[in-house]
């Protein structure tokens, strides 16, 4: 009775593993089928054919787009674990009248979907002269919220007495931040940047909005651009154009699953 | 003088606050908080996004709106999306979570691999799900044909790609789902768990009666956070339906983009991206009344 209940689960565990896996491997064997094959249908690739990688990579400016990716995606993790390390720090360490308050602003900030402010936010940039530009994709993204709670979370279970001694010490704050509290929290700051890179990477609807030239598409826009140009008829590109996307956040994800599984779930927890 | 020091002092350190906040206050205010006022104010117009002249028309888009029975199917269709994806990943989430949750071989690999859905861009694997659902040489048909079933059109069927785009949804989510509930388990009190099995209860009774009620926080967390992220869905239905066939695919999200920067409608995106925040304010506003009464904290 025992042996099949354990079976069952192995059973189990083998139904969510290939579920969850088939569409990826089937992106990614379908990027090396041969053209003529893609039409019959195989389980296994007749051998690795790269050439479906070769016209992808022509059916597009690719180059282009993955430097535009590569700058916005690196730009803006940057800015956003600046931005919320400063206010982080300020909410945890220092003093200011009515601080509670301003902090249920922040948080209030989270309640804000994408999709509404979409249209304004377009306008708005538009107005400062940054539609087509790396300011326009960066910049309207990487006030945070969400990455300033979790790191003044942490910055509050820091000890008191490390930080007071270094007060004690002559230290001021910029010192204390930069010698002190951010070596303690290198975990949850490595957390927060791998989460954000693959956010950026993968941003798809404000690139598209912000960017109206061919020169200044993200991969994921590219990707769209291709099929409204030219439709999808020759899937061995498309699934090759595909794999430029999401290669490098496979990458980062195999080697990072532990920072980036945290930092998503992060909420459900730590709420 | 040592008084005025103090103050000298904490007024310092009040300027310091200003200053570290300062970029991220500026950037919520500007790109979170200023864009609901824009919208409302754009809402009462009927702006083309482009002339100089902006036409106030008071009330008029919202009546428009709720006036036309096409955006109350938007509506009706967000909901209806959105429900399935909830509902699906809550039983799926949580059934996979209980699995992984077992003393098991290669549960860690399995947990990595359901998560990875989650992180891929919406847009390439929307691409894949395309050709996978493709009706002539689409994995699901020859999958399908397998059991002697004939697969639909999907995506290009309006009976269907609706049923296509929450396939795709579930898949991407219900791993980061049961990944969430496994951290509800661990931490579960055992020794409830073998009072109570002493008491002769069963395994089902068990989860009634202790697993599922003591997971409510996890629950609410995991149907808020997917309520708003299909509430605004985009990527995978720009790359696989446009919104089509017809409007089968409309929801709010998507018309609130299409009236934005299609039909180049600024005072019907507004009111549209304003009602959608006021249904999201309003869920989770709920959620959280319910959550102080109802939610069994350990």
């Amino acid at each position: 009775m025992k042996t099949v209940g354990t079976g069952l689960k192995y059973l189990g565990l083998i139904v969510v593993l290939v579920l969850a896996a088939v569409p990826i491997y089937w992106l990614l064997s379908t990027s090396v089928t041969s053209p003529e094959k893609i039409f019959q249908f195989q389980w296994f690739p007749d051998g690795l054919n790269w050439q479906n990688y070769i016209d992808g990579w022509k059916s597009a400016p690719f180059g282009a787009m993955y430097k535009n990716s590569i700058i916005v995606t690196l730009a803006g993790a940057l800015i956003q674990i600046c931005v919320a390390i400063l206010s982080s720090y300020a909410f945890a360490f220092l003093d200011f009248p009515g601080k509670r308050i301003v902090f249920l602003i922040f948080l209030g900030a989270m309640m804000v979907p994408g999709t509404v402010v979409l249209m304004p936010n377009f306008l708005t940039i538009a107005a400062l002269g940054w539609v087509n530009s790396y300011a326009g994709i960066v910049i309207p993204g990487v006030g945070s919220v969400f990455a300033m709670f979790l790191l003044r979370q942490h910055m509050l279970t820091l000890s008191s007495e490390v930080t007071d001694a270094a007060k004690v010490d002559g230290a001021n704050h910029l010192r204390i931040l930069w010698h002190v509290v951010l070596p303690m929290s290198r975990p949850m700051v490595v957390t927060v940047i791998v989460v954000a890179l693959v956010e950026k990477w993968n941003d798809f609807v404000w690139p598209l909005v912000s960017t109206s030239t061919d020169s200044m598409r993200t991969l994921p826009v590219g990707l769209l651009m291709i099929k409204d140009a030219q439709g999808f008829t020759n899937w061995g590109a498309v699934m090759a154009s595909s794999v430029f996307i999401v290669v490098p956040v496979l990458i980062v994800f195999f080697i990072a699953q532990r920072q980036i599984i945290a930092g998503l779930t992060a909420g459900a927890t730590k709420g | 003088m040592r008084s005025a020091s103090r103050t000298r002092r904490k007024r310092r350190e009040y300027l310091l606050f200003l200053l570290f906040i300062a970029p991220n206050a500026v950037l919520l205010a500007v790109f979170a908080y200023w864009p609901i006022v824009f919208n409302g104010i754009l809402s009462l117009t009927s702006w083309d996004m482009v002339s100089p002249h902006i036409p106030f028309v008071g009330l008029a888009n919202y009546k428009d709106m709720f006036t036309d029975t096409d955006f109350w199917w938007v509506i009706l269709r967000t909901i209806l999306f959105s429900g399935a994806v909830v509902i699906g990943c809550v039983v799926a989430g949580l059934a996979v979570a209980i699995l992984l949750n077992q003393k098991l071989r290669g549960r860690n690999v399995v947990r990595t691999v359901a998560f990875a859905p989650h992180i891929l861009s919406g847009v390439a694997m929307g691409t894949v799900w395309l050709f996978i659902f493709d009706p002539q040489i689409g994995l699901m048909k020859m999958v399908l044909g397998k059991i002697g079933a004939d697969g639909p059109a999907w995506m290009t069927d309006s009976n269907w790609a609706l049923a296509g785009l929450i396939i795709v949804y579930l898949w991407k989510t219900i791993g980061f789902v049961a990944v969430v509930y496994v951290a509800g388990l661990q931490g579960m009190p055992s020794d409830l768990y073998e009072a109570a099995r002493l008491d002769g209860a069963g395994s089902w009774t068990l989860f009634r009666k202790i697993t599922f009620p003591l997971l409510s926080p996890v629950t609410f967390f995991v149907v808020v956070v997917t309520i708003v992220a299909t509430f605004q869905a985009f990527d995978v239905i720009a790359i696989m339906t446009d919104g089509g066939p017809g409007d089968a695919t409309t929801t709010i999200s998507w018309y609130i983009y299409k009236e934005a920067f299609q039909a180049l409608d600024a005072g019907h995106a507004g009111a549209g991206a304003l009602v959608m925040f006021v249904i999201l304010i309003a869920i989770t506003a709920a959620q959280a009344r319910f959550m102080e009464r109802k939610v069994h904290y350990r």
